[in-house]
């Protein structure tokens, strides 16, 4: 079975780390669901790019451009890789707006691995005390391992380095594990398949 | 097919002298524009509901029963009336009146209202939205319709033997249209009675719209009031339009960035090209509302917001001249044109009462 996994990632600059930590987690996840004989398709949703279309949906309420497709393919994936840089002792706005405006429900039981960036690793907390509780909010599975990439664990060969790649590929097996745990089940459409009006009269 | 104005009722100053109008002013100047409206010789006036400042159409039955008054031939209608928060017997009672003194020249549209607060103030909640809609206009059919109710549910004190007076003229219930920007089961609704289904249209995507009035046609032909493209359609719409499209585009400009709804957001081109929006001469509104039919079929009602943002009255009439005189006439032909004879019109009170009377003698 192909199974899709949306990488969402709120890195601004170009090349960002954070696109680089999303791009080590979607391989290694990758590598770990073919374990599992699974073809997998990755789908990498650069939130930069969605910024003005973000906005826009926060103020007129609903999704123009390419966010539209973009939310789409979170609502379809079977797993979410969610990357934010941490700003100012939190995930960054961009990051929170874009699971501000997707569809309820949309990651309802759905497997997601968190992770984060940031300068230093005195932020890495911010994944536990925010991004986990705000998918747990949007009802998603969170995998167990939380992946922090500070700067210095970039491009050195020393032991914190050696442990991201670690942290990286156990995550990445938590999350495959799940997926491949999973039948696909596609979210149901109410405009296919409308409450009947006689359930709705009788208020069940 | 009908065509008309609807009005949300906001007082919002003018971006660009930055006069706001009173409360009484604003109010005078619906009546203007009803009057104007029916001048011009458009099929519909329709005026919102709210609450709450900054709008003023608390009273919607007082402001069309005064204009119904004034004018000939336009039919009266609503946009929406709240079936959520206003009790549906005052409702049937308030509506059968405007039916009385307008000789069947009305109609009204349910809508719900998305302003949380507002729920309280009249002992509601807005997370019951829907099933207070569903219940409400339950009984509110069945007070047009039997003579004496018994009635118990969850959101208002139960009835015994209560008869809502005056009876419906001619003993037809005013026809009723539902509103609704996203929600399938206000489609799913209007389906299941064979009422009419409006799509508020003018803030998303064409392709959302189409996706609500297909379910609402497809379930209208399930529920077996006929088939789907004989299903009761209306759409809204916004246009600004000049003589000259550049004139158009520099004038409304400031007031669109500072609209309420959409301002400081998309830019007015990115947005009249996601959204129907038309800002142009009137020969860009024809075409683009004639290409409303390509995604929802044959429809009976289409009626334009005009008078929103801050356009000073002066602006206002003026666009209803261009409407009335360059637009109408041309679309009233066309989309008549391009309709099958089995898709109907619009009901009104008389063709209600004629299929009423067809029934009585079948």
């Amino acid at each position: 079975m192909t199974r899709t996994i949306a990488v969402v990632t709120a890195g601004l600059s170009q090349p960002s780390s954070t696109r680089l930590l999303a791009d080590q987690l979607a391989a290694a996840t990758d590598r770990a669901l073919r374990l599992h004989d699974e073809r997998v398709e990755i789908e990498v949703l650069e939130l930069r790019d969605l910024a003005h279309d973000l906005t826009n949906n926060l103020l007129t309420g609903f999704p123009s451009g390419d966010l539209e497709a973009a939310l789409a393919t979170v609502q379809r994936a079977d797993a979410v890789i969610a990357v934010t840089p941490i700003f100012s002792a939190s995930y960054s706005g961009l990051f929170k707006t874009f699971f501000d405006v997707v569809e309820a429900d949309s990651l309802a039981g759905k497997p997601v691995l968190i992770a984060a960036t940031a300068g230093t690793a005195r932020h890495s907390l911010a994944l536990e005390f925010a991004l986990r509780p705000l998918f747990a909010y949007l009802k998603a599975v969170v995998v167990p391992t939380a992946v922090f990439g500070a700067t210095e664990d970039f491009g050195s060969t020393d032991a914190t380095s050696a442990s991201l790649a670690e942290r990286v590929e156990r995550a990445a097996r938590e999350l495959a594990d799940l997926v491949a745990g999973r039948s696909a089940t596609g979210p149901v459409d109410p405009f296919d398949s409308p409450v009947p009006f006689e359930q709705l009269l009788s208020g069940r | 097919m009908q065509f008309g104005i609807f009005t949300v009722g906001d007082v919002t100053a003018d971006p660009t002298t930055g006069t706001t109008p009173t409360e009484h002013e604003r109010i005078k100047a619906t009546i203007a524009i009803a009057k104007k409206a029916d001048e011009v010789g458009l099929d519909v006036f329709a005026t919102g509901q709210h609450h709450n400042p900054p709008f003023i159409p608390s009273a919607p039955t007082t402001t069309l029963a005064y204009i119904a008054a004034q004018t000939e031939r336009i039919i009266l209608s609503t946009s929406t009336t709240l079936i959520t928060t206003t009790d549906p017997v005052r409702i049937a009672e308030d509506y059968a009146t405007l039916q009385h003194l307008t000789d069947g020249r009305m109609d009204l549209m349910m809508g719900r209202g998305n302003t949380g607060p507002v729920y309280p103030w009249f002992g509601k909640d807005i997370r019951d939205g829907i099933p207070l809609a569903i219940e409400n206009y339950a009984l509110l059919r069945r007070l047009w319709r039997e003579e004496a109710v018994n009635w118990e549910g969850k959101y208002r004190t139960p009835l015994q033997g209560f008869t809502s007076t005056p009876r419906p003229l001619d003993g037809v219930p005013p026809f009723v249209w539902h509103g609704s920007i996203r929600s399938p089961e206000i489609a799913e609704q209007a389906a299941y009675y064979g009422d009419g289904f409006f799509s508020n249209h003018i803030f998303w995507p064409g392709s959302h719209t189409a996706k609500m009035v297909q379910l609402y046609r497809r379930r209208f032909e399930h529920y077996g009031h006929g088939s789907a493209d004989q299903a009761i359609v209306g759409l809204g719409g916004q246009v600004f339009m000049r003589k000259n499209s550049q004139d158009a585009v520099r004038e409304f400009r400031p007031y669109f960035d500072n609209a309420p709804v959409y301002g400081h957001g998309p830019s007015l081109e990115e947005f009249t090209s996601q959204t129907p929006l038309t800002v142009g001469s009137p020969q860009e509104v024809i075409e683009r509302t004639l290409g409303f039919r390509e995604y929802v079929g044959d429809y009976q009602r289409q009626l334009f917001l005009m008078d929103h943002a801050g356009l000073p009255l002066k602006t206002v009439l003026e666009q209803l001249d261009l409407l009335g005189e360059e637009v109408v006439p041309v679309l009233r032909k066309e989309f008549e044109a391009m309709r099958p004879s089995h898709v109907p019109d619009a009901p009104t009170h008389a063709s209600l009462v004629a299929a009423a009377t067809a029934e009585e003698l079948s």
